[in-house]
């Protein structure tokens, strides 16, 4: 099937400002999934609010779009119900990890089979601007008008502690990179996180001085590293992409399986 | 005592009925008053191949069940006041994309973590007013557990029916009180399935646009058709529009779909209405004493009626009207401020007529609180 069957372009244009680094995400994902063969009847995937979230609008799968910080809480009630079908899970930094955090954690515990992708561009854009729990510190925002003194969330580390396991960063500069990720991600049965530094020229490129899309996009290029190595042990500051955690643990819907076999033994 | 014949706690003619109404699914995180119902179905669920989760907390309960409900299951959730409180975004998305779920909120004494172990009922404007924007509910009581039974059922009949969230509003009185409960045979009262469109694969399917009968038949994720469910206005393709005559008309269909069909939502009970001076209106456990009282009292000659509201929301307005109509006064039984007392107020020809007889402070209102008050507004003193 040809990568456009697999977008909704009734609904196009996307919303998306000129630059942002979203429309690379859909692209990445839905080259990932078109090499998976996954049939689109089989794909539910759950969304949030914010930018990032739009994406479900986009695509031609079952789609949900839903409250603030809350999808991967309905996604787990379709996935417990319907364990056969594949769960994708888009995010946004404040989605996923501000108000959505305490449902990212548990889901991680579980262990439950979906994949969740953090689309992390330090920012709120829907709503004009403000910091977000990834902006880190000494950041410039709408809501941060003398820089952030906001210490950020590591997502991978974070992840890895609530459980995850499989756990991979990638950028919007690095799409080959992104596909296979995403592609592994959803193979992978269990909780998985991937995190996507993805750009978002209009607020925190302008507020920060970060330049346009194409020299945010090459900031990626610059300063991310395969994970371990030579130029990270040189350059500490560097951040690392690649696949962290990629690990065998009973998933949740599974585990659900043998309660039931059991009640119903008596 | 035969099999069907049980001595049972509210909550747990709760369960009851949900697993006889067809209940696939439940999510749901611990709360007292309402933790037996949590605790029975994570028993029953799975034993007929249910699938129940404890989340992590009530948000994720109620945002659960929608996901579930999606995918063609029964779904519930249950609670108290303050995960009720929590709950109220994720009503309102049900709401607006017509998820049909049941949430069960077994009132305690609040505002705030307030009485735990007490009972109130004092979530009746929440569960009508809670979730934010114009909209309209359904909310259901019972004032013992044949009639939660019956409500619960009935829930999940009207959350299919009219594609929407419907509250079961028990109190800690009736949930935690034990007393008999006959589950009816299979079949005895009949069930609501999920309607699903009849469209082909492969044939434009428009989930948000209502049949001639104001029905909309749903499809099953995972299914043939793939569509955009979404909390904003939204066109019937579920894609997000902020067009006014669509907007408009959304807004009015959610309202209509149920405030167009008041007199046929609503539960009522009444008793000696035909030559009462008198009327008392009570729901909940509160209408256990009112009953009372009024029984009493008719074997003594006095004239007094009962009107025993099942249905909260939405209110039946005309009907409360109608049977309020030819008595001298209206006397509203409730543990709370008056938040039914309002209703009726604003129903009856004479909103002087309609007093309020209540207890605020966890206690039980007893025949006697109703008696006392009710001497005084019959004008024959303490």
């Amino acid at each position: 099937m040809a990568v456009k069957d697999y977008l909704r372009e009734r609904f196009f244009p996307h919303l998306w400002c000129p630059g942002c680094g979203h429309g690379m995400v859909l692209n990445g994902l839905v080259q990932a999934i078109e090499k998976l063969g996954v049939s689109r009847n089989e794909i539910v995937m759950v969304s949030g609010i914010g930018c990032s979230s739009r994406i479900t609008g986009y695509v031609d799968f079952h789609t949900l779009h839903t409250i603030h910080g809350r999808a991967l809480a309905f996604a787990t009630g379709v996935k417990m119900s319907r364990p056969e079908l594949t769960l994708i899970v888009p995010m946004g930094d404040g989605d996923a990890l501000a108000i959505g955090g305490n449902h990212f954690i548990h889901a991680a515990r579980r262990n439950i089979d979906m994949t969740a992708i953090v689309m992390n561009n330090r920012i709120y854009g829907m709503t004009g601007g403000q910091f977000s729990p990834l902006s880190g510190e000494n950041v410039s925002a709408t809501t941060a008008p003398y820089l952030t003194i906001d210490p950020s969330f590591d997502v991978v580390e974070l992840s890895k502690a609530a459980g995850a396991t499989y756990v991979a960063r990638t950028t919007t500069y690095h799409i080959k990179q992104m596909q296979d990720i995403i592609r592994q991600a959803i193979l992978h049965e269990g909780f998985s996180v991937v995190e996507i530094l993805s750009q978002c020229p209009t607020y925190f490129g302008r507020k920060n001085k970060a330049g346009s899309a194409v020299d945010m996009v090459k900031w990626y290029k610059k300063n991310t590293t395969p994970i371990g190595s030579k130029a990270k042990k040189e350059n500490p500051e560097l951040v690392e992409r690649g696949i962290f955690v990629q690990e065998e643990r009973p998933e949740y819907c599974k585990q659900y399986e043998k309660i039931v076999q059991t009640a119903m033994k008596g | 005592m035969s099999d069907n014949v049980k001595f049972v706690q509210g909550n747990e003619a709760c369960v009851e009925a949900a697993l006889y109404a067809g209940l696939d699914f439940y999510a749901g995180y611990p709360i007292t008053p309402s933790s037996e119902i949590t605790e029975g179905l994570s028993y029953r669920l799975p034993q007929i191949g249910g699938k129940f989760i404890q989340m992590e907390d009530e948000i994720a309960s109620l945002c659960a069940i929608i996901g579930a409900s999606l995918t063609g299951s029964k779904v519930m959730t249950a609670t108290s006041g303050p995960g009720f409180s929590l709950m109220q975004e994720a009503l309102g998305y049900a709401i607006m994309a017509e998820i049909p779920c049941v949430i069960v909120d077994v009132q305690r004494g609040g505002p705030s973590t307030g009485l735990p172990t007490q009972g109130s009922q004092g979530d009746v404007n929440q569960a009508r007013w809670g979730t934010h924007g114009d909209h309209a509910i359904i909310a259901l009581t019972a004032s013992n557990h044949q009639d939660v039974f019956a409500v619960t059922v009935e829930a999940f009949n009207l959350a299919e029916t009219y594609r929407t969230p419907v509250v079961l509003l028990f109190d800690e009185i009736v949930a935690h009180m034990r007393e008999r409960l006959v589950i009816p045979e299979p079949g005895e009262i009949p069930l609501v399935g999920r309607l699903r469109t009849s469209v082909k694969e492969g044939v434009d399917y428009h989930p948000y646009l209502p049949r001639e009968d104001g029905r909309l038949p749903m499809s099953d994720f995972g299914g043939v058709h793939r569509y955009n469910v979404t909390g904003l206005f939204h066109d019937m393709w579920g894609f997000p529009s902020s067009e006014p005559q669509i907007v408009h008309g959304l807004l009015r269909h959610l309202v209509d779909k149920l405030e167009n069909r008041v007199n046929q939502l609503a539960w009522f009970k009444e008793y000696y209405l035909e030559d009462a001076e008198h009327l008392l209106i009570s729901y909940g456990s509160a209408a256990r004493s009112a009953r009372h009282v009024v029984e009493k009292r008719r074997l003594r000659g006095e004239r007094l009626g009962f009107l025993e509201l099942q249905t909260l929301w939405p209110f039946p307005t005309d009907i409360v009207r109608d049977k309020c109509a030819h008595v001298k006064s209206v006397i509203v039984v409730e543990l709370n401020m008056g938040q039914i007392l309002q209703a009726v107020k604003l129903a009856v020809d004479q909103p002087e007529k309609v007093f309020l007889v209540n207890r605020i402070d966890g206690v039980f209102i007893t025949p006697t609180d109703i008696l006392n008050l009710l001497r005084l507004i019959q004008g024959k003193g303490v």
